[in-house]
């Protein structure tokens, strides 16, 4: 707080808080002689290494490094699981293993979203280790129901259930029998061990369960509709953009696991467990589709496999629909599958797209990029910015596999745009601080962690992908569809120029029309 | 039994009913109504430090997220190891708001997420050598590392790792302590028994081994201040003033030469007695050193405090620890009367850790706010213990709360504020019920101190006065 003995100052309290104090000359000199009892390297130390850790050198030791990972852009499956499972209608995510993890996936989600998160876990301990964790199942599973009145409850799993290998069918069945939960409620399960893929394959594993589960012996006259699949996807304003460029084509339509009303619920005064989501009923008649559109490939491999293999129904995985001619091909196909055609409306959107494009793309075309987040995302974001003639560089996407890397190095062979491109699987964001020192790039896409990268390294970060921490309200603005593609040219192309004004303020260039 | 009393016992019974009988009966002993004097007995007593019902919606976290996230994380020259599956690290990194002064990834790395990253093949044939290699490559690309924790995850334990013996193998090799913490999230019940392994990790492999060059009858150490929003800098500016040496900093912007040095203090201030007592009783039992709790929350409590920690110092200290209180005095009763008009008699719901429950009960008074109900994620029997004679007779007690209780609590008690954390906060949002993050200080801080409380003062005013709670459009009115 400031004070002194003015008169003024005293009337007009002026507060401060962290972001101010810790600056002030009494802390600086605390900080000082706190220095005596740290004992820390010399300035200079620090310094030579810190210069070392920009070199050439530090590059290839970082490279080499076998066990060690560092700064992961990556989570595990039961996160994802637990963001499927919440997006079915008065479904409760229900976590096999230690309390921590829920806690943890709870927090996690909250963050982001901004939302309160439901969950709950059955709280295993050292006797359910050595026991396993039936009990903990059995007493787990009816608190849940008589407290929580799920109409279907998503069993998912810790990595600690997993290793000690409890069996979720045979666990959930005696449960049942015993009667601690109806027969009939809906308790679909998945095996989500964290030490095999991340969330991404949670979201898959979980959504195949609870389709499998539901649908079985659903099978009858085909509905009429199509399935929609937004796969691992945290823009809640992604899944309304869909739902809305659909309603314009007049296409009925289920989306699976609709997580846009639970993590984006109005404020009514009223906390509800359950928001929203897709209505049971709608999920277990998804097996009548005509067809189900995944619009992520790689959180959805196993549930396109089972929908294509037991439903037998047409099962297509699109590239997310970022940027033109994704979406080009997202509307294209959805209009083949079903009949209904494109709408000039949505066409008009498609043409103030474009146009937002061509207006921004002096400031766009030859800047070179690094990006990281999930495999999906990084395609769709690789094209929209080879078609605005910006140049992915550095492309580090740690839950990356083998057939992403294949994938994108096809894509980015497409465009000219695309010849400076590399892909790193498996990699973290300490090996994408050694790229963008040894060879820099214009600008960094990434979620919330990598704004250590632009402390770091002074790449300005936009901020896509997730978690998305540090910024508000950027899940609720879609990234997809023509009406995405705005949203992106308007954080791109600003956050570019909102860095030329940093750059030649004090000279000429300064400009007020750019 | 007063009438206080009887209405909060009623109110604990209807929120009760929904549960199946076996989880009512355990949560029963959970709850209860205050009476400070003690004369109720049992009866206003919660049952504390037990297991949490499976599928009950707890808000308690696991033995991990007691010591890395708590007690070893905030050591900032030391690289944490999150050993296992990549989730635990990920959803920890960089969240708790620990400040440190530093260069990250050079000389501290607490804001950082390093971990084994285990894969199906660790779970199958063992993780030891894949550490062993972990360790080499640490010490490698981070050469100014003072030490290296172990932080292990479920898994670890589960498939009989010796990280013990690699840890000895290593603090060999590598020349730095390489410290094997047995923290999987399975063990205990909470977070608590992590504080409690971290605390006997650094008794058994760092404390004592350090030396300091010189002694003064005023070297003290600040214990149980993770340094939130820059709660211990605000803390160590008053003692400073009052002329005491503060030799080490547990563990808030700590290094590990603290944590070794810390043997050589006159006494043990202790703020979180939750997460560190153990640490002071050990250091009382080896090596004599006294330990005293303190509350550096609001003016009363720091007032109150500053005074008791003097009186273990001679008159030296005890001057200037009134001129300290003469000096902010003026500073803090204009911040009280800059807010308590806006906040006078309006209630608190709190729900959260370590020393808060009781801890800011103070600095709620001194601004004119009534804490109605309280308690702890994690607490034990003795935090209950220091709770009840701050409270009034009546006020509503829980221990590990269920969010549905929170929420009935809230509907049928109607608090104009309520302090709990970012699982709770966004529900709260949605009730309309203005609402502060207490783990986090919301992103804001420091509230301990004279620098924290006009913060903390400034904070609870714009939540409990902001117009946005005004535009919600009930449905339900309750």
């Amino acid at each position: 707080m400031e004070f002194d003995k003015k008169e003024e100052d005293m009337v007009r309290l002026k507060i401060k808080d962290h972001n101010e104090l810790f600056h002030e000359q009494e802390y600086l000199e605390q900080f000082e002689r706190k220095k005596e009892f740290e004992k820390p390297y010399s300035e200079d130390d620090i310094k030579k290494v810190l210069e070392w850790t920009k070199t050439e050198e530090y590059k290839e030791k970082n490279f080499a490094r076998k066990a060690l990972t560092i700064n992961p852009a990556k989570a595990c499956q039961p996160l994802g699981a637990v963001l499927c499972a919440s997006g079915f209608q008065d479904t409760l995510p229900f976590v096999h293993g230690s309390q921590g993890c829920v806690a943890y996936f709870r927090s996690h989600l909250s963050r982001h979203f901004k939302e309160p998160v439901a969950a709950v876990s059955t709280s295993m301990t050292e006797d359910a280790a050595v026991y396993g964790g039936l009990s903990n199942m059995i007493e787990g599973l009816e608190n849940a129901y008589a407290l929580y009145k799920p109409k279907m409850i998503a069993v998912s799993t810790t990595c600690m259930a997993e290793v000690i290998g409890d069996d979720l069918n045979a666990f959930i069945k005696k449960a049942k029998a015993q009667g601690a939960i109806p027969s009939e409620l809906p308790t679909p399960f998945a095996h989500t061990p964290s030490f095999v893929g991340s969330h991404i394959i949670g979201y898959d594993n979980m959504l195949k369960g609870i389709l499998s589960y539901l649908t079985a012996g659903a099978k009858k006259r085909p509905n009429g509709k199509i399935n929609i699949i937004p796969g691992f996807d945290t823009y809640t304003g992604n899944i309304r953009e869909i739902k809305r460029l659909l309603n314009l084509m007049n296409v009925r339509y289920t989306v699976l696991a609709d997580i846009s009303d639970v993590m984006d619920s109005p404020n009514t005064g009223e906390y509800r467990l359950y928001p929203g989501g897709t209505p049971l009923d709608e999920a277990v008649d998804s097996i009548n589709a005509i067809a189900t559109v995944a619009i992520q490939r790689y959180s959805t491999v196993k549930t396109g496999e089972f929908i294509k293999e037991v439903w037998g129904q047409e099962f297509i995985a699109l590239p997310m629909p970022i940027g033109i001619s994704n979406t080009d091909r997202f509307l294209e196909t959805i209009s083949k599958i079903t009949g209904r055609v494109i709408p000039q409306e949505i066409e008009d959107e498609r043409g103030r797209a474009v146009d937002a494009m061509i207006d921004s793309h002096p400031y766009v075309h030859g800047k070179r990029f690094a990006l990281v987040g999930d495999p999906d995302l990084l395609l769709g974001l690789i094209s929209f910015l080879m078609e605005m003639g910006g140049m992915p560089v550095h492309i580090v996407c740690t839950n990356g596999d083998k057939n992403f890397e294949g994938e994108a190095y096809t894509l980015l062979s497409k465009s000219p745009f695309g010849r400076e491109g590399k892909v790193y699987i498996g990699k973290d964001m300490w090996h994408l601080r050694s790229l963008l020192f040894t060879e820099p790039v214009d600008f960094l896409i990434g979620n919330s962690h990598a704004k250590f990268l632009w402390r770091d390294t002074g790449t300005p970060l936009i901020r896509i992908g997730f978690p998305l921490f540090d910024r508000h309200h950027l899940h609720r603005y879609p990234i997809v569809g023509y009406q995405g593609a705005i949203n992106l040219v308007n954080w791109i192309v600003n956050t570019i120029l909102d860095e030329l004004d940093r750059k030649t303020i004090n000279t000429t260039s300064f400009d007020v029309i750019r | 039994m007063s009438t206080a009393i009887k209405e909060t016992q009623k109110l604990i019974e209807e929120v009760l009913e929904a549960y199946p009988e076996k989880t009512r009966k355990e949560r029963a002993r959970h709850l209860a109504a205050n009476d400070p004097t003690g004369e109720c007995g049992s009866l206003c007593q919660v049952k504390s430090n037990v297991k949490s019902r499976p599928g009950v919606m707890t808000i308690r976290g696991c033995a991990y997220a007691g010591s890395k996230g708590v007690v070893w994380g905030p050591v900032k020259d030391v690289v944490h190891i999150s050993h296992g599956p990549v989730g635990c690290g990920q959803y920890s990194w960089w969240s708790r708001r620990n400040y440190y002064n530093g260069i990250t990834g050079i000389d501290s790395f607490v804001t950082m997420h390093i971990t084994s990253d285990f894969q199906e093949k660790d779970i199958v044939f063992g993780g030891d050598k894949k550490l062993e290699q972990l360790c080499r490559e640490i010490k490698e690309l981070f050469p100014l590392t003072k030490g290296i924790s172990i932080q292990c995850e479920c898994p670890v334990g589960l498939i009989g790792d010796d990280i013990e013996s690699v840890a000895r193998k290593m603090t060999k090799e590598l020349g730095i302590p390489v410290i094997p913490v047995r923290c999987e999230g399975f063990r205990g019940v909470s977070q608590s028994l992590g504080h409690h392994i971290a605390n006997d990790s650094i008794r058994d492999h760092v404390i004592g081994k350090g030396e300091m060059e010189k002694s003064t009858p005023y070297d003290v150490n600040l214990i149980g201040d993770y340094n939130i929003g820059g709660d211990a800098w605000a803390s160590r500016k008053i003692l400073e003033e009052m002329g005491l040496r503060v030799i080490t900093q547990w563990t808030g912007d700590a290094t590990l030469n603290e944590l070794k040095i810390a043997s050589k203090a006159k006494l043990n201030l202790i703020h979180c007695y939750r997460s560190m007592n153990y640490i002071c009783r050990h250091m009382e039992e080896v090596y004599g050193i006294p330990w005293v709790e303190y509350n550096f929350f609001g003016p009363t409590k720091i007032y109150e405090s500053i005074r008791k920690i003097a009186s273990y110092f001679d008159d030296y200290i005890k001057e200037k620890a009134e001129k300290v209180i003469e000096k902010y005095k003026p500073m803090m009763d204009r911040v009280i009367e800059e807010y308590r008009p806006r906040l006078e008699g309006k209630t608190v719901m709190l729900y959260v850790g370590g020393l808060r429950p009781r801890h800011v009960i103070g600095a709620y008074e001194d601004l004119g706010m009534e804490v109605i109900a309280t308690g702890y994620e994690f607490g034990h029997n003795d935090d209950y213990k220091r709770t009840y004679p701050e409270l009034k007779e009546g006020a509503l007690i829980y221990d590990d709360a269920t969010p549905y209780e929170l929420e009935e609590f809230t509907k049928r008690m109607k608090p104009d504020l309520v302090g709990s954390g970012i699982k709770e906060k966004y529900a709260y949002h949605k009730m309309g019920v203005p609402f502060r993050q207490m783990h986090s200080w919301d992103y804001s801080g420091p509230y301990h101190g004279f620098d924290g409380f006009p913060v903390f003062a400034r904070d609870m005013d714009m939540t409990v006065n902001n117009p946005t709670w005004n535009l919600i459009r009930r449905r339900k009115i309750w």
